[in-house]
């Protein structure tokens, strides 16, 4: 029955692989090298967040605080977060399964400048996906105007041929995205991956700011900080906003979840929580009078809107993996009938797929006639044969990843791998190049962090939330900061000593 | 509220009940241990009260203290031991998650958390009555965070059926296991031992001050089986039990607006305990009587759970 | 054989459960669409012993109906019926109608992929350079490979489990011919339906295939009988395989047997 989620379910797919220091690229055409000429990369300098403006304030602040304090804060936050019990189940280990994610104490500071640069392109960024999935799921007018092969679609197993035809209620795909940046310079934010099926870690996002609330609220007073608390609420009006026409009064709102094993379970019954509607289970719903309803003391009553966090394969026993047992049977014939409205919308994946994710560029370009304003890592795809020979020759500068694999796993990281690692990995992409795609290594800014000695740099990324409705894109000011907590290290996954912080967007 | 957080709710706070009567128990039990010659005969008592005897027997053989303690407080073979039963209760806190408190969360977080420390280790005779006080007052507590943050609605009911029924049933069992101490024959030997065994039940549902300030110094066979089976004011009883049982159906009917055949079953009960007396149970057997609670108490809880869709 | 024919279909399918379902669900693709070639004089879809749930258009524009079993039934009897007035193009069924991509229709599905058995039959008609003939010679090719033969193929066979055993139904046939067809780099799909013939009670509905042959668009092969389908033939959904355009598919609760009796009826009017 229950789902084999790996760990990266916590983080949807893909977070964390690790990025080389040596930002090393070359954007040559003959090699067959990425499509996008403006993003050139350069032999760049890792930039440290932590002497730029937005933190002037903290920093006073940090000067009249006593180490021996903020050390007791800093373990009365791990306290909190034990107590609350917000903990993410490593798959594959069956004893001590739940975890705490190690939580930093320092914020990480945006000015309302930057974010506003940030959240416009990521607003482009969400619009240009959604318009891509509507067509690539009806005339494929993409594909026909030859922006995009062919192949990139056919071969793809996150193409979901039952989605064909289908209107979405109010015409959204992605309800909920989770842009995965890092950023090199002042204004240089690059998107890792665009997280379109059911991107998970907002929980801590929220957890992490109610921490720095109670810990530190003197630093609240000093900085204006931009709320990231209506987050539950705002997402319960994007999901009211795309009920479906067979909803009488009041949507009802359900969280779906795997259940109390899988990996993001915290943040399922949390998120429910916090919109104050039902969490659910496949084994509690069931196709009623034509509706998805689920099974209360009194009966069964139907639900308007599904926020689930199961994945397509598992969500209709009847229509897609017969074995599933966390599913509803005839859920997407209900869909499809205009019954409920399933948010993300199945067959999303075919957006955050790493090949189409090199066509990113093009895809904004087509569906907003705008130049992206956030850069795509330039990326090579180990299909065409003269990226292949360009990876091949320089596997020991390049990370490569699987096209459709979760982060993390089955990839190479050239600068920290052994000889013997990369022989071993330039085989399995010989048998395989269609499997592969590689990018050169960025430079990941770092932001300080509190440890023992003071305050110290550490590499991060950030995951902002978006919200997608007939109303319009919300952007909850703020996101997921992941911070590598050892020493020099790029790898910001949890399972692999990461942590988390709060971020922070100041008022201008 | 969805049938399954009904269940959760229910099954949650009988396990919450569960572990501090287990540990209540065994408080009993050690401590009469300690005055007999044939001390292991105390545990078997013990493991029987808890329905376990069989299941240890087969994991263990013969009956020592050391593998009672073992087997009654940390064994995960034991589907009533105190951490498979806090583990259960915590699972189904997260289960219902959504309709718990805050508070009531943390604090059956914070106890899962404690105990799976405390009983980490193999607990020994010394370390033993500390455990035990440990486990009853974690339960206090999640009673106290329940008791001042809930809201009075079909969530509140559901846990107190849950906590009750389990009651009901635990205090059954004890009296069902000690019956033989009870019966008029045995009470007119009126030996020190009895008067032991007495205590031991006294103990076990913590009410040897409560017994003194309703009956004195005066411990009888009868006055005891009074006290837990028809006294209503005596929160262990089984009277008070099945009158609480009654009382959340009744509220869970205004609620929903519907009488359904739980609540049916339950009065029924009820209104036998009211029509009953002491002798007249006594004389028709204790044991038999005993028996048809537990045969009763179970069809309440079952017809409960069909009744709000606690599974299908 | 021009005339446009009317014909009368009545179909159906009842299922026998040996305890009663406490809970069960059925997908019917039984209702067929109006073509140029296919007019629906009338067409009635009723069931006993379940209730409608949700009726909407598939990806191949196919019109399923969500029915779910009453809880406790012991019998289950869905019933179609209708009349159909159908010309013959040749088997020339035309342009693609929807937002399916031919290239979907090039991807082999589990059940039709090509092994070693396709391969052999597909080069034994290579030598054919006109797309049509060639699709007509593999239809006879896979008629010599796969003898019609009812009673002996499972639902769940695949094209090469079909060629292994050499025998089978026309669903078999079909598959062998898609897994075959796409192999070619031609697309093709499963199509469902009726078809009159001498014998007016028959024990199952019947399937052919379709392949896409430029300038013509899509036409229809039928294996079983050796051509094209013309005014006998009433389509009612298609697929790329038997799983995307069977007539009923569900799942039930329940752990007792099931026995599961058609009976299809068409006559000339």
């Amino acid at each position: 029955m229950q789902m084999t989620t790996t760990f990266d379910e916590m983080w949807g797919r893909g977070m964390g692989q690790s990025q080389g220091h040596s930002a090393t690229a070359s954007d040559d055409g003959a090699s067959g090298g990425p499509n996008s000429r403006s993003s050139r990369m350069t032999q760049a300098q890792t930039m440290y967040e932590g002497l730029r403006p937005p933190y002037a304030a903290f920093d006073a602040w940090l000067k009249g605080e006593n180490p021996g304090r903020l050390l007791r804060k800093q373990h009365e936050a791990e306290e909190v977060f034990r107590l609350t019990g917000i903990t993410f189940n490593v798959y594959g280990r069956a004893e001590a399964a739940e975890r705490l994610i190690p939580f930093d104490i320092i914020p990480r500071i945006i000015s309302g400048r930057e974010w506003a640069r940030l959240a416009k392109g990521i607003e482009q960024r969400v619009r240009a996906i959604n318009a891509f999935l509507h067509d690539i799921y009806h005339r494929q007018e993409i594909i026909r105007a030859g922006r995009i092969p062919v192949e990139m679609i056919a071969r793809n197993a996150a193409f979901l041929s039952k989605m064909i035809g289908v209107e979405p209620p109010g015409g959204v795909y992605t309800h909920i995205v989770g842009i995965d940046l890092v950023r090199t310079g002042e204004d240089e934010f690059y998107v890792l991956e665009d997280n379109a099926r059911t991107p998970s870690g907002v929980s801590y996002m929220l957890e992490n700011r109610e921490t720095m609330l109670q810990m530190f609220p003197e630093l609240f007073s000093r900085n204006r900080v931009r709320p990231v608390s209506n987050y539950p609420l705002a997402l319960r009006r994007s999901l009211a906003a795309c009920a479906p026409a067979a909803t009488r009064g009041d949507p009802v709102v359900a969280v779906l979840t795997p259940g109390l094993y899988n990996s993001a379970y915290y943040e399922h019954s949390f998120l429910a929580d916090k919109m104050g509607v039902e969490l659910v289970e496949g084994h509690d719903l069931r196709v009623v009078g034509g509706r998805v309803a689920m099974r209360t003391t009194e009966g069964y009553k139907p639900i308007d809107v599904l926020y689930r966090r199961v994945d397509d394969d598992f969500l209709d026993p009847l229509n897609f993996n017969p074995e599933s047992g966390l599913g509803v049977p005839g859920i997407f014939d209900v869909y499809r009938a205009g019954g409920i409205t399933i948010a993300n919308a199945p067959g999303t994946g075919i957006a955050d797929d790493k090949a189409v994710y090199s066509y990113m560029p093009e895809i904004v370009r087509f569906y907003t006639g705008e130049a992206p304003i956030l850069q795509n890592v330039p990326t090579w795809r180990c299909n065409e044969p003269q990226a292949l020979r360009y990876v091949l020759d320089n596997l020991h500068d390049l990370v490569v990843k699987e096209v459709h694999g979760s982060g993390g796993y089955g990839m190479l990281v050239g600068p920290t791998s052994s000889k013997k690692e990369i022989a071993t990995f330039r085989e399995k992409l010989l048998a395989n190049p269609g499997n592969y795609i590689a990018q050169p290594t960025l430079a990941l800014s770092t932001v300080p962090i509190f440890t023992r000695a003071g305050l110290a740099p550490r590499h991060v990324d950030l995951r902002p939330y978006v919200l997608v409705s007939p109303d319009g894109v919300t952007i909850t000011p703020g996101g997921l900061t992941r911070v590598a907590l050892k020493k020099g290290s790029l790898v910001v996954n949890s399972s692999q000593g990461g942590g988390t912080k709060d971020t922070w967007v100041l008022e201008e | 509220m969805l049938g399954k957080t009904a269940g959760g709710l229910y099954w949650m706070f009988r396990y919450l009940e569960r572990s501090e009567n287990t540990a209540r128990l065994m408080a009993a039990g050690q401590r009469i241990a300690l005055t007999r010659s044939h001390a292991d005969d105390e545990w078997i008592s013990v493991l029987e009260t808890t329905a376990t005897l069989d299941s240890y027997s087969a994991r263990y053989g013969e009956v020592t203290r050391d593998n009672a303690i073992q087997w009654m407080l940390c064994d995960r073979d034991n589907t009533s031991s105190v951490m498979t039963v806090i583990e259960s209760a915590r699972n189904n806190a997260r289960l219902v998650r959504t309709a718990l408190t805050r508070e009531v969360w943390e604090s059956v977080n914070e106890s899962w958390m404690t105990l799976k420390d405390a009983l980490s280790q193999k607990v020994g005779e010394r370390e033993l009555p500390q455990v035990l006080t440990l486990i009853r007052n974690r339960s206090a507590h999640v009673r106290g965070a329940f008791a001042g943050t809930m809201l009075r609605n079909d969530i509140y009911n559901f846990a107190r059926l849950g906590t009750f029924i389990e009651r009901a049933d635990n205090t059954a069992r004890l009296l069902d296991v000690k019956s033989y101490v009870l019966l008029p024959s045995a009470s007119a030997v009126g030996s020190s031992l009895d008067n032991v065994q007495w205590e031991t039940i006294l103990r076990s549902v913590s009410a040897e001050g409560a017994y003194r300030m309703t009956y004195g110094q005066d411990v009888r066979a009868r006055n005891i089986a009074q006290f837990l089976i028809l006294d209503r004011r005596m929160p262990r009883s089984l009277a008070f039990s099945v009158g609480k049982l009654v009382d959340n159906y009744g509220y869970l009917a205004d609620c929903y607006g519907t009488r359904l055949d739980s609540h049916a079953k339950a009065g029924a009960l009820h209104s036998d305990f009211l029509a009953v007396g002491i002798d007249e149970i006594l004389d028709a057997g204790l044991h038999e009587f005993i028996q048809a609670f537990l045969r009763d108490v179970a069809e309440v809880g079952s017809q409960t759970e069909v009744d709000y869709r606690f599974y299908a | 054989m021009h005339d446009p024919l009317r014909l009368h279909v009545r179909h159906v399918t009842t299922y026998d459960y040996e305890t009663p379902v406490p809970w069960g669900l059925q997908q019917l693709r039984l209702t067929p669409q109006a073509h140029k070639w296919q007019r629906i004089i009338n067409w009635t879809l009723s069931y006993e012993g379940a209730q409608h749930e949700a009726t909407f258009e598939d990806q191949h524009r196919n019109t399923v109906d969500l029915v779910s079993v009453e809880p406790g039934a012991t019998s289950l009897r869905i019933t179609c019926e209708g009349e159909v007035e159908a010309i013959d193009t040749a088997g020339i069924v035309g342009p693609q109608a929807g937002y399916c991509p031919l290239w979907l229709f090039e991807r082999p599905t589990p059940r039709t992929e090509a092994g070693p058995g396709c391969a052999a039959l597909v080069d034994s008609v290579k030598a054919e350079p006109k797309l049509l003939l060639r699709l007509h010679d593999l239809s006879a090719a896979v008629a010599g490979a796969v003898r019609y033969e009812t009673g002996v193929s499972q639902v769940g066979w695949t094209a090469e489990q079909a060629l292994d055993e050499g025998r089978g139904v026309c669903q078999d046939q079909t598959h062998v011919f898609l897994a075959c067809a796409r192999a070619m780099g031609i697309p093709a799909r499963y199509v469902s339906g009726y078809l009159l013939m001498e014998k007016e009670e028959q024990d199952a509905s019947h399937a052919w295939a379709e392949a896409w042959v430029p300038d013509l668009g899509w036409v229809g092969f039928d294996v079983a009988n050796g051509i094209s389908p013309d005014n006998r033939y009433v389509r009612v959904a298609t697929g790329l395989d038997y799983g995307e355009a069977a007539p009923v598919s569900g799942a039930r609760h329940g752990t007792g047997g099931e026995k599961l009796s058609v009976s299809v009826e068409v006559r000339a009017q």
